[in-house]
């Protein structure tokens, strides 16, 4: 497709102006990171790397980005499972009820966080008798990182199509022979990216775990979130998100590159 | 006694909701026979064959591979192997251990595996590509693989999806007799699924004609394509000009359906006193097609009919009048469909 000059300056323009507005207040936290200025003036009246070695020692984001760690591993864990078991069995099997599984496995992606946050709140402490703690929010984050896994996983074994389980099952191979050795690696990739994006998901989730998490139980997002506004945090706060941001970058490295290869 | 089939079906029915692709089919499979299912794409062939491997369930009725009530039992366990009209190669393993898989799932050891697959290479000329992946071949490459994979756990029976359905003609050819050879030095009783009625005719010992799920005529290919039993076959098998009963009576005197073949029939440019059958026409449209010459006739009393003449033995021309004749052994009764 071609356009005409006029059209392609805009679109540039435009698309300048978006990448702009994105990336430009990220700029600013990664600089504020170093602003000696502890209420983060602008511009910075000097560079620093005291708020880099504060953050170091401070056992309270450190402990909070390894709940986070935890919590999102586990998460995608148990989404990881779930969610091809789930797309298996939709995909390859004919069942009563097939399409009412499928939207209500979706659903939870859709619901706002706050309903979801507020029912398993409900459920945990009310019909379970559950004390609110890790397991309680991964289990929370589960139901949305499901979603992730169960799409990217059911999208791949309907291109797949069933030909290559039916030519190993011909061969001589059982069901789980089957899996193993030929729907397994063709699902590796699906997987992968599947899983990033659950763990990312979970990673800053703040509304659910707001309603799920006791009160020993600090994931980052909400370490971030109760630090903010304390004057004398917030520069620390500043080097977590462009930790953060480092961080966030390589999964969806890894995720493109994946795609690249199909 | 009679020896057990490797194959044998008897009222094997199987519904797609309201669909009936199979109605109730019998069918017996002798041992080391080149056999192939016949039909148009829907007519059932495709679903018998995926009956007899096990990736359909049966309605009702039984399947039994040699000798053994199979109906109830997972593909995994019975002893066919498929080649897919889409070969279905594992794109994640190497042609090696595509050909070698087979072995692997029975536990073979690697190096006799790998011993194996690469004589069943050998067989099909490809040992020059056992490392590559299946997307680095050919579509004649991908299909010898898929028959090596196939033939390499030495199954009782080997299925045939309409292999050769995505080569060109000409590579179809050469398979055709790469196929008909391997059958011959290997024993195994092939079951061949085709819409190619050529294909058919020239590789099988036996051919099965499908309509709506039901076969219409059994028998050998010159059976079929000299004795059709019905217009279905007679039509759907070569071409054929079909006679109702009035027609018949008309030109021959006998109130029956008849087929004739269309090069079966002569053309004269004058009266022929030693023919058994003559008529007379104009030519309507005269095709030359290579080694042949169809000519589309007009007799006087409407009938159209079609002529396969050698190319070079005569000329005609559109609007000529002419002389057509044939004996009366070329005609082929035809009983109606549904008594048949």
């Amino acid at each position: 497709m071609t356009l005409s000059r006029t059209a392609r300056r805009v679109l540039a323009g435009l698309t300048g102006l978006i990448l702009t507005g994105i990336y430009l207040p990220l700029m600013v936290v990664v600089i504020n990171s170093f602003n000696t200025d502890q209420a983060m003036t602008w511009p910075p009246s000097g560079l620093t790397l005291e708020w880099w070695r504060r953050a170091a020692s401070n056992t309270g984001a450190r402990d909070a980005v390894l709940t986070s760690v935890q919590v999102a591993a586990l998460a995608t864990l148990i989404a990881l499972i779930l969610g091809t078991l789930l797309s298996l069995a939709l995909q390859r099997f004919a069942f009563f009820g097939q399409n009412a599984v499928n939207l209500l496995v979706i659903l939870p992606i859709a619901l706002p966080g706050i309903v979801t946050g507020i029912a398993l709140n409900n459920a945990f402490k009310g019909i379970l008798g559950l004390q609110l703690g890790l397991l309680t929010v991964v289990v929370a984050h589960a139901t949305f990182c499901i979603v992730t896994v169960f799409n990217n996983v059911q999208a791949r074994l309907r291109r797949l199509g069933g030909s290559l389980e039916e030519a190993s099952a011909d061969l001589g191979a059982g069901p789980w022979t089957t899996f193993r050795l030929v729907t397994f690696p063709q699902l590796r990739s699906a997987l992968l990216a599947g899983g990033l994006l659950a763990f990312a998901l979970s990673f800053d989730e703040i509304i659910v775990t707001t309603f799920t998490a006791g009160s020993g139980v600090q994931t980052l997002p909400i370490w971030i979130l109760n630090n903010l506004f304390r004057p004398s945090q917030a520069p620390i706060v500043n080097v977590v998100a462009v930790v953060l941001i480092l961080i966030s970058v390589i999964p969806i490295w890894i995720a493109q590159r994946l795609d690249g290869e199909r | 006694m009679q020896p057990t089939p490797p194959v044998l079906l008897r009222a094997l029915t199987k519904r797609f909701g309201e669909v009936v692709a199979v109605d109730g089919l019998d069918l017996t499979v002798h041992d080391g026979e080149f056999f192939s299912m016949l039909g148009p794409s829907g007519s059932g062939k495709t679903t018998v064959l995926r009956l007899i491997a096990g990736f359909e369930r049966a309605t009702s009725g039984t399947i039994e591979l040699d000798g053994q009530d199979v109906t109830a039992t997972a593909a995994h366990q019975r002893d066919v192997s498929t080649v897919f009209q889409d070969y279905a190669l594992f794109p994640h393993l190497s042609v090696l251990d595509n050909v070698a898989y087979g072995l692997r799932v029975r536990r073979v050891p690697k190096r006799s595996r790998h011993e194996k697959a690469r004589e069943a290479l050998a067989l099909m000329r490809l040992e020059q590509v056992a490392e590559r992946r299946p997307h680095q071949l050919s579509g004649g490459q991908r299909q010898r693989v898929a028959l090596a994979r196939a033939i390499v756990v030495q199954p009782k029976v080997l299925l045939l999806d309409e292999p050769l359905g995505a080569l060109d003609l000409k590579l179809r050819e050469q398979m055709q007799v790469e196929l008909k050879q391997l059958q011959r030095r290997l024993g195994t009783t092939f079951v061949f699924v085709t819409h190619d009625q050529e294909e058919a005719l020239s590789l099988s010992d036996r051919v099965a004609v499908f309509d709506q799920g039901r076969i219409v005529q059994i028998g050998t290919p010159a059976e079929i394509y000299e004795r059709p039993a019905s217009p279905y076959v007679a039509q759907f098998v070569g071409t054929s000009n079909l006679f109702d009963s009035a027609t018949s009576q008309r030109l021959f005197g006998i109130a029956r359906r008849h087929g004739l073949r269309p090069e079966k029939i002569q053309l004269h440019h004058e009266r022929v006193p030693d023919a058994e059958i003559v008529v007379e026409g104009v030519i309507a449209e005269s095709i030359y097609l290579g080694s042949e010459i169809r000519v589309h006739l007009q007799l006087d009393d409407g009938t159209q009919l079609i002529v396969l003449e050698r190319a070079g033995e005569h000329t005609e021309h559109r609007g000529e009048k002419v002389v057509a004749s044939w004996s009366r052994r070329d005609l082929v009764p035809l009983t109606d469909e549904k008594a048949s």
